[in-house]
């Protein structure tokens, strides 16, 4: 029973958590502490591998005697909460692993070691959770615990502001969350999953809005991304991993739950809606992650536009669903949850690359690095295979979640509705939009990074990660290769959870020759992504050794030519800031109402030239400087309601209590 | 019969590209030189360029890395298997479905984001400027190529190059959508090369240069696999637009011997045309500003988008 180990797992964490807090500050219990994750982690994940490949599985339910005293906790494993526990688990096992090695937290172990189970824990148990209390439960663990991580460096200012931040926007998520369950509940009379489903659901519409802003607040969804490109790089390396690459998952899987499985039939417009938010959130992610020199806030603008993409596809799928046509919509389907699997795999890793980065050097910015590919090449390796992934290059994973993407674009002519027809072309041209500027982002992160030469002391210093950290770092950039060249066995490992959520499925992939992929038919459109890497390797081999072989081989070291000026100073190389100026230019004027500004001084005067650049934020200043004024505002206007007398505030129940009644009154 | 014949051919397209690619490039020159009432080099010139370029010793910067070493064979390996995949002379070759007309574009991406990050590894401004304006021009060219690979979807029903040639061969009409990727892809074509307007291959040691900009460093037959990869990469182009665009003679699967002869003599004479026709637009143009160049793909952009939206209104257009 597959949902027992993983609940045995979720178990041996909490415990964990426990012993941590208690447990002396020493290394040795540190590394004893992430192994015993590690463990826990790969066991939920044989679990969750074990029931996907059981082929149709029914779903295996736990209730446990706590909880509200009416339901209990009711837990169930099916196809969906199996690929998502998957996912977690996945990431976990790799962040653990790089964790046990000297990416670890070098400070304050004692601040993260405690939280770092307890947020693994409560991310499986929301994937687990088959009641609306349950799942709520472990969401609130989930965003204190990862709140708690992110305040490990609470000294900097910064890290501060960052966390206030996000337990806002996570308490007003959860806010949204609890109201939709509720509404959920009252059309149906329980929060367990089981009766929502069975039961008749008023007003989806609300239902799903709640859901949109609870589980988007979490994932990052433009306009209510503002925490996460501040949360998740505050936090310690191996942790920002699993909020990026997991939590934001969890966040998905908990909107997939709702709109796809307990609010009934979507309506048309749901995929609008969903449509519209996910290409925005694709273009203004990545144009923010290219203005950044932080590596590690790039990476996290960069997931704000992966989960644009994922939501394109799950857009697309509802809006193939509301109008009956379940191929195209297992299509969509398959492609969102296909990149959710790519986006923990690559984005994992990048975090985990930048923290071996991070411990190396002390340095987060790029414009105090370079070179790091001399004195790191494994893990120069490494973050190249995540930067070619979520770049969207064959033959590694996210050209073909991607790929599949744009295949599910060109069947939406078959959609009648036309705001579809005149939306998702446009949408098409974002996402292509944002899949060029993300390779040009990574060429910029890669390549002012490892390449060049070093900016600063520290990258001068910096030294290979050690085994256990490259161990985790290669293994994913392993996986990523893997679900590249096998996209097959992926898609085909989807296909009872799409079959489940969509009432189709893509066709059988594994038994096609040389592991192709065909979506809809062999005359329409196949990519192979074995051969594309075979061919690949064999052209180059072939290249390098006929060269070899009948031309030369002779090499010889100089100085670099650079046109016959080459300038001794590595400030003279290309930076972050100057690598992304023409398309701050292009984009950023409109985006970011970017104003550069040159401060030449006149001839005789010896003051410095300056060039400055502003970069604003348009939709902090136009939703939330003015929401958090109006907040101040109505706080001070109530805040003469706490100096009342007792006579008054008995009056003001009272007169509450009549205002209920009578609406209730109407309202029946 | 089949079991042998057809690997063959897929052999001979796969070397006839690179073969092929070189005399594309000196053709060009050529006409460009006569244009400009030159006499020009030799048409044989590339070819020897390259053999000599291939027998020099690398001279590599003290500071290059493993990256900068093994990039221009992974550049030249990926353009070579996106070129391999379109049809030149005959459609449905035993390995046209390993990637359709989206997975050649993102090859194209790979081998462009390895060139640009090649281009920053030694850590000279030239490099630098070269990539970073390298990725300026393909962030706009790469969203323009979809569009246009969603126009000739959307009326072929498929993004296989082969199933789509073989659709424009057998469905002769004048589509104003088609009208407009045609003058998309060209736009693309242009700048995907480094063509005048956009850049100019021939320049050196000029601010404007960007494709110059990253290979600058480069030497001996690194170098020889950039410019190889280069001229695969003008003769995919021209092979592309004369697929989709004017597809005729392209040889069906099975058919004679002297379908598959008819098939490669059209096929080199669409190259003609091609080289000559860039030519033509070359000689009559100035080059760009950098800055201008945004705004010249950017109607790249809108012409894909409008077809697209065009057939997403009606399939008819």
């Amino acid at each position: 029973m597959q949902v027992g180990i993983a609940l045995w797992g979720v178990a041996v964490l909490l415990g964990t958590a426990v012993a941590a807090s208690l447990l002396q500050r020493s290394r040795p219990a540190t590394a004893l502490t992430y192994g015993i994750c590690l463990v826990a982690c790969l066991g939920i994940l044989a679990a969750a591998c074990h029931y996907l490949t059981l082929s149709a599985a029914p779903p295996q339910t736990l209730r446990l005697p706590f909880g509200l005293p009416w339901t209990g906790a009711h837990l169930r494993l099916d196809a969906l909460s199996a690929f998502f526990l998957l996912v977690v688990n996945l990431g976990g096992a790799g962040a653990s692993l790089f964790a046990i090695g000297r990416g670890g937290p070098a400070t304050a172990p004692g601040r993260v070691l405690p939280f770092y189970p307890l947020f693994v824990a409560s991310m499986n148990l929301v994937v687990l959770a088959d009641d609306g209390f349950s799942f709520l439960l472990a969401w609130e663990f989930m965003s204190v615990s990862s709140w708690a991580l992110v305040l490990v460096h609470h000294h900097d200012p910064n890290n501060r502001r960052a966390a206030y931040i996000y337990i806002l926007m996570a308490s007003f998520g959860t806010l949204a969350l609890l109201l939709a369950f509720g509404w959920l509940a009252a059309g149906s009379g329980g929060y367990t999953f089981a009766e929502i489903r069975s039961g008749s659901g008023t007003l989806p519409a609300v239902v799903l809005i709640l859901a949109l802003i609870g589980a988007g607040s979490k994932a990052g969804l433009v306009p209510l991304h503002v925490w996460l490109p501040l949360a998740h790089p505050a936090a310690p390396s191996h942790v920002s991993a699993l909020m990026s690459g997991v939590m934001t998952k969890v966040a998905i899987y908990g909107f997939i739950r709702i709109a796809f499985d307990l609010n009934g039939p979507p309506a048309w417009w749901w995929g609008v809606l969903l449509i519209v938010l996910a290409g925005i959130t694709c273009v203004l992610g990545v144009l923010s992650a290219l203005m950044q020199h932080d590596l590690k806030r790039l990476l996290a603008y960069h997931t704000v536009e992966n989960i644009g993409i994922i939501f394109l596809g799950l857009g697309l799928a509802l809006a193939f669903s509301s109008h009956g046509l379940p191929a195209p919509a297992a299509l969509a389907l398959t492609a969102a949850l296909f990149h959710v699997l790519n986006h923990c795999l690559f984005k994992t890793l990048l975090f985990l690359g930048s923290g071996a980065v991070l411990a190396a050097t002390g340095e987060r910015d790029m414009e105090h690095l370079g070179g790091l590919i001399h004195r790191m090449p494994l893990t120069a390796f490494a973050f190249l295979t995540g930067c070619m992934a979520i770049s969207a290059l064959p033959p590694l994973n996210g050209f073909v979640s991607e790929w599949l993407t744009f295949q599910a674009i060109l069947l939406s002519p078959e959609l009648p509705s036309w705001a579809l027809k005149l939306l998702v072309p446009a949408v098409g041209a974002m996402l292509a939009l944002s899949a060029a500027l993300a390779a040009a982002c990574f060429v910029k992160a890669f390549g002012v990074t490892f390449l060049g030469r070093p900016r600063s002391l520290a990258a001068e210093r910096a030294t290979e990660a050690d085994p256990i950290s490259l161990a985790a770092m290669l293994a994913l950039a392993l996986f990523c290769l893997l679900a590249g060249v096998l996209p097959g066995l992926c898609i085909d490992l989807l296909a009872p959870v799409v079959l489940g959520l969509s009432g189709a499925r893509m066709p059988p992939q594994s038994t096609l020759p040389w592991l192709s992929i065909v979506p809809v038919a062999e005359s329409r459109s196949s990519y192979n992504g074995l051969l594309v890497f075979l061919f690949i390797v064999a052209g180059s081999l072939i290249a390098v050794d006929v060269i070899h072989r009948f031309a030369s081989r002779a090499v010889r070291r100089g100085p670099a030519w650079d046109c016959g000026f080459p300038l001794a100073s590595p400030s003279a190389q290309y930076t972050a800031d100057s690598f992304a100026q023409p398309i701050r230019r292009v984009f950023g004027s409109v985006a970011f109402l970017a104003r550069e500004r040159v401060d030449m001084p006149l001839p005789g005067d010896r003051r410095r030239a300056r060039l400055s650049v502003t970069l604003r934020d348009p939709l902090w200043e136009v939703i939330y400087v003015p929401l958090a004024a109006g907040i101040a505002v109505a706080a001070e206007r109530f805040n003469h309601l706490q100096f009342l007398t007792i006579r008054q505030y008995l009056s003001l129940v009272f007169i509450a209590l009549i205002g209920l009644l009578l609406v209730v009154s109407i309202w029946t | 019969m089949d079991l042998i014949v057809a690997p063959l051919l897929q052999g001979v397209q796969m070397f006839a590209v690179l073969a092929l690619a070189p005399l594309l490039l000196g053709y060009t020159r050529k006409v460009k030189a006569r244009a400009l009432r030159r006499a020009g080099p030799p048409m044989l010139q590339p070819y020897r360029d390259l053999l000599r370029l291939m027998r020099k010793e690398v001279v590599l910067a003290h500071n290059a890395s493993w990256l900068f070493r093994t990039a221009p064979y992974m550049i030249f390996a990926a353009t070579w298997v996106a070129a391999a995949l379109v049809p030149t002379f005959a459609t449905a070759l035993p390995f046209s479905w390993v990637g359709d007309l989206i997975a050649i574009i993102a090859l194209l991406g790979s081998a462009r984001f390895f060139l640009a990050l090649a281009g920053m590894d030694i850590g000279t401004s030239f490099g630098g400027i070269g990539s970073s304006r390298e990725m300026l021009f393909a962030s706009l060219a790469e969203p323009a190529m979809i569009m246009i690979v969603f126009t000739v979807a959307l009326v072929a029903g498929s993004t296989q190059l082969s199933s789509l040639a073989a659709f424009m061969q057998d469905n002769v009409d004048l589509r104003v959508s088609l009208g407009l990727a045609a003058a998309a892809l060209v736009i693309v074509a242009i700048a995907e090369n480094a063509r005048i307007p956009v850049d100019n291959p021939a320049t050196h040691l000029e601010l404007t240069m960007v494709h110059e900009a990253m290979v600058l460093e480069y030497s001996g037959r690194h170098l020889a696999m950039l410019e190889l990869a280069a001229a695969v990469k003008l003769l995919l182009y021209v092979s592309l637009i004369a697929c989709i665009f004017v597809p005729w003679g392209l040889a069906a699967p099975g058919s004679g011997p002297t379908a598959y002869a008819t098939g490669a003599m059209l096929y080199l004479g669409k190259l003609l045309a091609g080289g000559f026709l860039l030519v033509l637009f070359e000689t009559s143009i100035a080059k760009m500003r950098v800055f201008r160049v945004p705004q010249f793909l950017g109607a790249a952009l809108m012409l894909g988008l409008l077809a697209t939206l065009l057939l997403f209104v009606s399939r008819s257009f």
